[in-house]
């Protein structure tokens, strides 16, 4: 089994007073059989992402990308391997357990935006905080909130259907939020958006990554990603290919999209 | 099972979803989909209508027989052959809210997958599906067992003078209640594999795009 431990990225000034780990994981691999044939998703992937950080997976389709991403959020188990999350080895843990990480520790944003249609914006808030044991009216509260924060402060009682993709996204950023999870998981959050609507969304999770202190792990295929990212752990062939703190990097996003900010 | 390093990062466990909001939710996936809902609970409707026709018509022919002493109601034969033809509907009923509900399970994929995400355990999942089966059964079962039941009394009345005064009328109110509670029944049992199927389903599924 091939191997290939990244190093944290010791250049990173800003989370050098973090010795906590929010995401750790241990030769994570995965196979999946598919009739005769095992196809190897994942072979080993070691990477650790420190509290804090702001961190941009890339890598082709069928690199093994979201797979690994499923494994980092508690969705889906290794085949071998350990995944931590903060510290905790989550193969331990229960259907129950499992539920409660997901709710409390982890927030999802999707590429679909995945809100419930059926619930108005602030209703899809303040679902998580229910599912949480919060009371209504303390979760109405909050949802409100959270929903001003990210700008939509008007739009809490219209369905998602009523609203435009880019605001959806921002719904979901919010409930993402809801129990002030350590970690902020986003499947390419930009693939559905326009340039723009897709800048806003990510300048606002980085506005939430510096002031929450969220550590924020994005799968992503988009450029603008990467220029806000603390890092950037290239996955290729189900092995990490490569890891890149910002400083390292050097490419220049703003000229490829020939649009002013 | 690892116990070590859980207590340490405050690992708890999932609690309820309180059953109020579960009853919001599913009232409200009911009337967002109200055209396909209330075509289920037709089905529901007809099926219970049958039932509690021939469980009225029955009181309601008893009391005549016992106040006037005629000659009324149905032989041993034709009662078995309700008996099997309510089998029969019952069935069919069971049959089309396994259908609807997996229908609705299918469409909902992503909604399911998304709500497990954010922390829903399997049953509560489970709950939200069986909550709106039972709702479903109850709005049909209640439509039903008064049509079925006027149209009995409305019938005996046609052929007989002394209806109103010669029916046992708490006994036919039971029989009301028994076809609505048949009603609820059978709908939340033909809810119980869809509803399982639903909240069985990996949460990884919600983060695919191409459903």
């Amino acid at each position: 089994m091939a191997e290939q431990t990244a190093q944290p990225a010791t250049a990173d000034a800003d989370s050098a007073a973090q010795h906590e780990y929010a995401v750790k994981t241990m030769r994570v691999s995965k196979e999946y059989v598919m009739g005769k044939q095992t196809l190897m998703a994942l072979k080993g992937v070691s990477i650790e992402i420190k509290t804090g950080e702001y961190i941009s997976i890339m890598g082709p389709s069928g690199s093994g990308k979201s797979t690994l991403f499923n494994m980092i959020g508690g969705l889906d188990k290794p085949t071998g391997g350990k995944v931590y999350i903060d510290e905790v080895d989550i193969s331990g843990l229960d259907a129950y357990e499992l539920a409660w990480l997901r709710c409390r520790k982890i927030g999802y944003i999707f590429q679909t935006f995945n809100l419930i249609p059926v619930m108005t914006a602030l209703e899809n808030c303040t679902l998580p905080m229910i599912f949480a044991g919060m009371s209504t009216q303390d979760a109405m509260d909050k949802g409100a909130e959270l929903l001003s924060l990210v700008g939509l402060g008007d739009r809490i009682r219209h369905k998602p259907l009523e609203l435009s993709g880019g605001q959806q996204q921002r719904v979901a950023c919010a409930r993402a939020l809801a129990n002030d999870p350590a970690i902020i998981l986003a499947d390419e959050p930009t693939g559905n958006l326009d340039l723009k609507t897709g800048k806003e969304i990510i300048a606002l999770l980085r506005k939430l990554n510096r002031e929450k202190g969220v550590t924020i792990i994005s799968a992503t295929h988009d450029l603008k990603m990467l220029d806000v990212s603390d890092r950037i752990i290239w996955i290729r062939d189900g092995q990490v290919d490569k890891i890149e703190s910002r400083a390292e990097l050097d490419i220049a996003v703003g000229t490829l999209e020939g649009e002013e900010a | 099972m690892a116990v070590d390093g859980k207590a340490r990062a405050g690992i708890e466990r999932q609690i309820s979803l309180p059953n109020r909001e579960a009853v919001r939710i599913a009232l409200r996936s009911l009337r967002i989909r109200i055209w396909r809902s209330l075509i289920t609970v037709a089905g529901i409707v007809l099926a219970i209508a049958f039932l509690s026709s021939v469980i009225t018509s029955g009181i309601v022919s008893e009391g005549i027989r016992q106040v006037t002493g005629a000659e009324v109601g149905t032989t041993a034969q034709e009662r078995a052959t309700q008996i099997w033809l309510i089998s029969i509907s019952l069935l069919v009923c069971v049959v089309g809210i396994t259908n609807a509900m997996l229908m609705s399970v299918t469409e909902r994929y992503r909604e399911i997958g998304t709500m497990k995400c954010l922390g829903a355990l399997d049953w509560f999942v489970v709950k939200l599906f069986l909550l709106e089966a039972g709702f479903l059964g109850l709005a049909g079962s209640l439509v039903g067992a008064l049509v079925g039941f006027l149209a009995a009394v409305l019938a005996a009345m046609a052929q007989h003078d002394s209806v109103l005064t010669s029916v046992p009328w708490s006994k036919a109110l039971g029989g009301l209640a028994g076809a609505i509670a048949v009603g609820g029944v059978v709908s939340v049992i033909g809810a119980v594999y869809p509803a399982r199927r639903a909240g069985r389903m990996p949460p990884a599924d919600a983060m695919r795009t191409e459903i």
